[in-house]
């Protein structure tokens, strides 16, 4: 199992507001937009350099959504911000027709996704939006796993022409990508090779995927661990290759296992490559209040779960 | 004046044929509004509008156009047809498979003149301001009109965008409200009462204008004024009473043709009363 470090923890939100300071900088195209919650997208710094360039909506997300479409058409690049249950099943039908239908170049950047956001309790915690954008005719879905990734991913869009959806979240967590990375749409990250089984993770599971795969190295398991940050487009080709050698698979999301990365790599092997595999999700349940640690525990989403998933589908392989 | 009022509303004659024609071709559609604002749009693409049929997305230095109650489309579509963007021939394929006029306007098929689609009403006053303010930050000193139904007010979205728009200074922006008092279960007053809507869109910070929408003369000074008002801090509110079926005689004065389209009698009783003046697609 390649070692993986970290010397500091930070969170995935803090990596996207670095990440919209620095495609502000390089494009004076790429404008913001925020729903009442500046400080917790962490846009202070676009803020600060590009005031005319930032628009403060208040709390109504859907007439956000409808300003950064219409913004689109003067050649603006908007990056929305709110918390993803905002950003997503409140304007799902902002999003399909002025955006997604409209073909609009809007990036739906969504933070304090899934249960870590904690202590907010379910209202707050969506695990529905990878679903609600993946099904959207050409909407593109990222979930980076880290404070770098996200930073990568948020420049990345900019660049790219078409709607997207960028999921990120609240905790810090260890940083443990490289800095410099050069982030590509759809191209999924090999975070370990092995040959017994494949890990395939999103978000901030990715850390937790390389808690366990070290665990399982210790049982004298040899795990495949792929980082899977675009949902959609999804990398086929690495994902088949993958299983090709290890004929099993468990996926790793904070998200419901209906309508998640899961049923995306399904699809997939279902069509492709018939193959076992385990889902480690919630499991078509709200979450509740709770620290982000708590949470993750009782829903079932730590490094022990994915252990355990890894064992049971190599138990099913013929 | 780049057309005389007689022209104009020989235009619009013209217009209201191909509506009533588009709509029978079908089979499906929606005569009613899109004969109630036939004016409207007569007046805003043949006299008030500086726009080029070059059509290009951003339309810099152009002034743009947001339709929000898209069910409207046939006149919109006829429309943009004799003002070039088009061959009206193509107003034959409306809601017809593999047509670029889709029931609702899209931006999907690429047809010249739509810049956003609309249909899943709300959203348009959003837009038009999205695209004010990139004219805004662009230095582009152009207008931006949008056109709302009335029934639509009751979508919440709108309040959020009536809200936004005087607060921060969107006053490029021209909206009319299509104020026929009529939606599809039937009138707004018994449905669910607008009530004093130039009062509730001052409350927001609104310039509110009254016009008569069936009246070219009316119509075209109206939004020459509203131009006029614009570039002082404020958005500008044309509340512009139309009949619902202006011009054709059995559909005036109810819901009933709102989404309904006529038999071949019918549309021979709805020619009847309107001059081909430009020729048929």
């Amino acid at each position: 199992m390649k070692k993986y470090t970290y010397t500091e923890k930070k969170d995935t939100r803090s990596g996207f507001g670095a990440g919209l300071h620095e495609a502000g900088k390089r494009n004076e195209n790429v404008v913001a937009l925020c729903a009442d919650l500046v400080g917790s997208l962490k846009m202070d710094a676009f803020i600060k350099d590009f005031p005319e360039r930032f628009t403060q909506v208040g709390i109504a997300e859907a007439n956000m959504i409808g300003i950064a479409a219409g913004m689109t058409i003067g050649g603006k690049i908007p990056f929305t911000g709110t918390f993803a249950n905002f950003s997503t099943g409140r304007v799902y039908d902002q999003i399909r027709q002025s955006v997604a239908y409209s073909n609009k170049n809007v990036k739906i950047c969504a933070s304090h996704a899934g249960l870590t956001l904690g202590e907010d309790g379910a209202t707050h915690q969506i695990l529905e939006d990878i679903g609600l954008m993946k099904m959207l005719p050409g909407m593109v879905v990222i979930n980076p796993c880290d404070y770098n990734q996200t930073k990568a991913a948020t420049i990345a869009i900019a660049e790219y022409e078409g709607p997207v959806y960028l999921r990120f979240g609240r905790p810090v967590i260890p940083v443990f990508t490289d800095p410099d990375q050069k982030f590509e749409i759809g191209k999924a990250w090999m975070v370990n090779e092995g040959k017994d089984v494949t890990i395939i993770a999103t978000g901030h599971m990715v850390w937790k995927a390389i808690e366990a795969g070290e665990k399982l190295a210790e049982l004298g398991i040899d795990a495949e661990i792929i980082n899977i940050h675009t949902i959609k487009p999804l990398d086929d080709e690495a994902i088949l290759k993958s299983v090709k050698k290890t004929g099993c698979v468990v996926t790793c999301e904070e998200h419901n296992k209906f309508g998640g990365l899961g049923e995306s790599v399904a699809r997939l092997l279902t069509t492709e490559l018939p193959t076992p595999q385990e889902f480690v999700a919630t499991n078509d349940t709200f979450g509740e209040s709770g620290t982000p640690d708590q949470l993750m525990s009782k829903y079932g989403l730590d490094a022990v779960n994915i252990v355990e998933a890894a064992q049971k589908v190599i138990g099913r392989k013929k | 004046m780049k057309h005389t009022i007689k022209e104009l509303e020989d235009i619009a004659s013209q217009i209201r044929r191909d509506i009533v024609r588009m709509v029978h071709g079908c089979q499906s559609g929606h005569p009613g509004a899109s004969l109630g604002c036939t004016d409207f749009f007569t007046a805003l693409y043949f006299e008030v509008m500086n726009y080029k049929t070059d059509f290009t997305m951003e339309g810099a230095g152009e002034d743009l156009f947001f339709l929000s109650n898209g069910h409207i489309s046939p006149v919109w579509y006829s429309t943009l047809a004799h003002a070039g963007f088009f061959d009206k021939s193509e107003l034959a394929t409306f809601r017809k498979l593999d047509s670029r006029l889709q029931g609702h306007p899209t931006t999907h098929e690429h047809l010249p003149g739509i810049r956003i689609a609309s249909g899943s009403l709300g959203q348009g006053l959003s837009v038009a301001i999205g695209a004010a303010l990139a004219k805004r930050l662009n230095g582009d000193k152009s207008y931006v009109f949008a056109l709302l139904g009335d029934g639509e007010l009751q979508e919440g979205q709108n309040w959020e965008a009536a809200m936004f728009a005087p607060f921060n200074k969107v006053d490029h922006l021209i909206a009319s409200v299509d104020y026929n008092g009529q939606q599809i279960d039937g009138p707004t007053s018994k449905v669910l009462a607008l009530d004093d809507l130039q009062a509730k869109f001052e409350a927001f910070g609104w310039h509110v204008i009254n016009t008569d929408g069936n009246d070219m003369q009316a119509i075209v000074e109206g939004l020459h004024y509203a131009k006029t008002l614009t570039g002082k801090g404020k958005p500008i509110l044309n509340l512009m009473s139309t009949q619902m079926g202006a011009g054709v005689d059995y559909m005036m004065g109810t819901h009933k043709w709102h989404g309904t389209a006529p038999n071949d009698e019918q549309l021979a009783a709805a020619l009847a009363q309107l001059p081909e003046t430009l020729g048929d697609y």
